[in-house]
């Protein structure tokens, strides 16, 4: 905070910027950006309301059908509370979700925080153990290709990873499915798991899934891994490095990765963040009990406060997510803390 | 080096696979051997003379719901494309052009928008609103032109501030012109290459969203339906649902080349200008 009259004195700067921001500690970014992170989920929180609330299409029509008796409407409208004020009732459900209380479910009646609880820690666990698969593996093969650039195994991953970018994870899934399950038998098609399954059978049945979202996110993280070291291996240093007679290994590790890091982690947290999305589809295909298989079949039964619920944890953990990656790449490169 | 050739094969590839969708996709009626909905046999039959590919879980000849299929994939995620690229493009300008308040507000809200993810950002809303096609373009339009929205804009703003911008504005032309004749003809290699991954992505989002069940409604199926209504029969062994899904997958990666190789000629002519 106070080095910045010694900054703008030391550059001689005879009228300093009064708009320049100020150079400021590891701390306080971490605490400017958490703030940052919260006014957006506020935001998030209203527009999600508003999406579900102000939308042409009245909830309790679309909840009933076009052919709706306009008695049952009016029921639904009071149950719901819906004659109150879009503000009012915004402030009310907020200060709920403050309190942990997510509301209850227009079509079972049962409260949504419960029935949400396991299967958000069932979610986390998929999205988790997909991570931690796909990062170390995405960093192995970028490190392999960038060091062999240009060779017969570089194209191969290059052309294998492309084309895993563009499968879309129910078409990876089902081929999945097909071969694996269908064909050779191994795993379970269906990862129906529940809390007293023992450790193996549940790793068993969520093998696949995990299997998809490691297709689903690996290209891209292995791409971007082999983008930033060959960008980094240009680099002046880098053939001084050669030239001492380092082993290419040693080069990539010791000299390329630290500089390539910042990039390289930001994509991760960045894949990290679309995992937690694209396990809605995946949790579809496999009909694991997780927060995306429930946040679609209450789609199609148009329950709306168990998909606001949902659509704002998703966004949160979204935004969370993003929030490391912006975070993590700013410790990993000093230079980023200094923005002019 | 090899590197001269096997792109091009690849590029002529992807644009073959492109033109025969968009042709079986104008001509459906004329190529598909049945209606779209007709009983032709009983339930997942192997393929045969009636049904080339097989037939689907209620008996209907697989191929020709594939080939009305083509038509309803194309038409919606092209016409998404298109209103986001509109509403997209011009918005990126004006924002690139003006600054001050107006990028400001449209580029802040633009943040809020891109804040949610996608996919559960489409399921908030589709869960009020009507099901039907014209909804569904339009929400995946408003999705699309957040991302077109973010690169029109960039690469508008790196264009605004060259001479020839400000020579223009100093005779005094209308931002509309400016907009039109001077920035937008500079920024269109970028943007067609947007374009066509937007386009790609408009693809596999319809696809998943009607794979949902949240997409496109029966009667009438596009790709991603086709895949749902199918998927069960895996269970037994009958491999249907991998075919849209593959015609799916066709498409995207032959627009994820083409749009590869737009990107990577326009790098080459800008190296070019450059050493010249």
């Amino acid at each position: 905070m106070t080095d910045k009259p010694v900054a703008a004195s030391m550059n001689g700067d005879p009228a300093p910027r009064l708009r320049r921001p100020r150079s400021c500690g590891l701390v306080c970014m971490l605490v400017r950006r958490t703030l940052a992170g919260l006014v957006v989920l506020w935001a998030i929180s209203a527009l999600i309301f508003a999406g579900t609330q102000i939308l042409p299409g009245d909830v309790a029509t679309a909840m009933l059908g076009q052919q709706a008796t306009p008695e049952a409407v009016a029921a639904i409208r009071k149950q719901l509370d819906l004659e109150a004020p879009p503000v009012m009732r915004y402030v009310s459900w907020l200060g709920g979700v403050l309190h942990g209380d997510l509301g209850q479910s227009t079509s079972n009646r049962q409260d949504i925080a419960a029935s949400i609880a396991p299967r958000l820690s069932n979610t986390l666990m998929l999205a988790g153990l997909a991570a931690a698969i796909s990062v170390p593996l995405a960093l192995l093969l970028g490190a392999i290709s960038a060091r062999f650039a240009g060779s017969p195994a570089d194209r191969t991953i290059n052309v294998v990873t492309l084309g895993a970018i563009s499968l879309p994870e129910f078409f990876a899934g089902y081929l999945l499915i097909a071969y694996f399950s269908v064909t050779l038998g191994w795993f379970p098609s269906g990862s129906t798991v529940s809390a007293n399954m023992d450790l193996l059978s549940r790793l068993s049945a969520m093998a696949l899934p995990t299997a998809t979202l490691v297709i689903a996110v690996l290209g891209h993280m292995m791409r971007m891994t082999r983008a930033a070291l060959l960008s980094v291996m240009s680099a002046p240093y880098i053939e001084t490095a050669e030239l001492k007679g380092l082993s290419p290994w040693r080069v990539i590790w010791k000299h390329a990765l630290p500089n390539a890091l910042s990039p390289i982690i930001n994509v991760v947290a960045l894949n990290m963040a679309y995992l937690v999305v694209g396990v809605v589809v995946v949790e579809v295909i496999f009909v694991y009990p997780g927060m995306g298989q429930y946040m679609v079949d209450h789609v199609a039964k148009r329950d709306v406060p168990v998909v606001q619920a949902c659509g704002l944890i998703f966004a949160a953990v979204y935004i969370l997510l993003n929030l490391i990656a912006d975070l993590a790449s700013v410790i990993a490169n000093p230079r980023l803390r200094h923005p002019r | 080096m090899s590197r001269t050739f096997r792109p091009y094969l690849l590029v002529t590839f992807a644009f073959l696979v492109l033109a025969v969708f968009v042709f079986i996709a104008i001509f459906a009626p004329w190529i598909a051997p049945h209606q779209v909905s007709d009983v032709v046999g009983g339930v997942w039959e192997a393929p045969s003379a009636t049904a080339l590919l097989g037939t689907d879980n209620l008996g209907r000849d697989l191929l020709s719901r594939i080939i009305w299929g083509a038509r309803i994939t194309l038409a919606v995620a092209a016409l998404a494309t298109l209103i986001a690229f509109v509403a997209g493009v011009s918005l990126g300008l004006l924002a690139a052009m003006k600054r001050g308040w107006v990028d400001q507000a449209l580029s802040r809200g633009n943040d809020l928008l891109m804040a949610i993810p996608t996919l559960i950002f489409a399921l908030v809303v589709l869960a009020v609103l009507p099901k039907n096609i014209v909804v569904l373009v339009f929400v995946m339009a408003a999705l699309d032109a957040t991302r077109v929205f973010r690169v029109s804009r960039a690469v508008a703003a790196d264009i605004a501030v060259l001479d020839y911008v400000e020579v223009a504005r100093m005779r005094g032309e209308g931002w509309g012109w400016i907009m039109l004749r001077e920035i937008l003809p500079n920024a269109a290699a970028p943007l067609l290459a947007e374009f066509g991954m937007r386009f790609a992505f408009a693809v596999l989002f319809l696809s998943t969203l009607s794979f949902l069940g949240l997409g496109i409604q029966p009667p009438v199926a596009d790709w991603g339906s086709l895949v749902k209504e199918n998927k069960d029969g895996l269970l037994f062994g009958i491999f249907a649902a991998l075919i849209p899904g593959g015609a799916i997958v066709l498409l995207a990666i032959s627009v994820n080349v083409i749009v590869d190789w737009i990107l990577s000629r326009a790098a080459r002519l800008r190296g070019e200008l450059a050493n010249g």
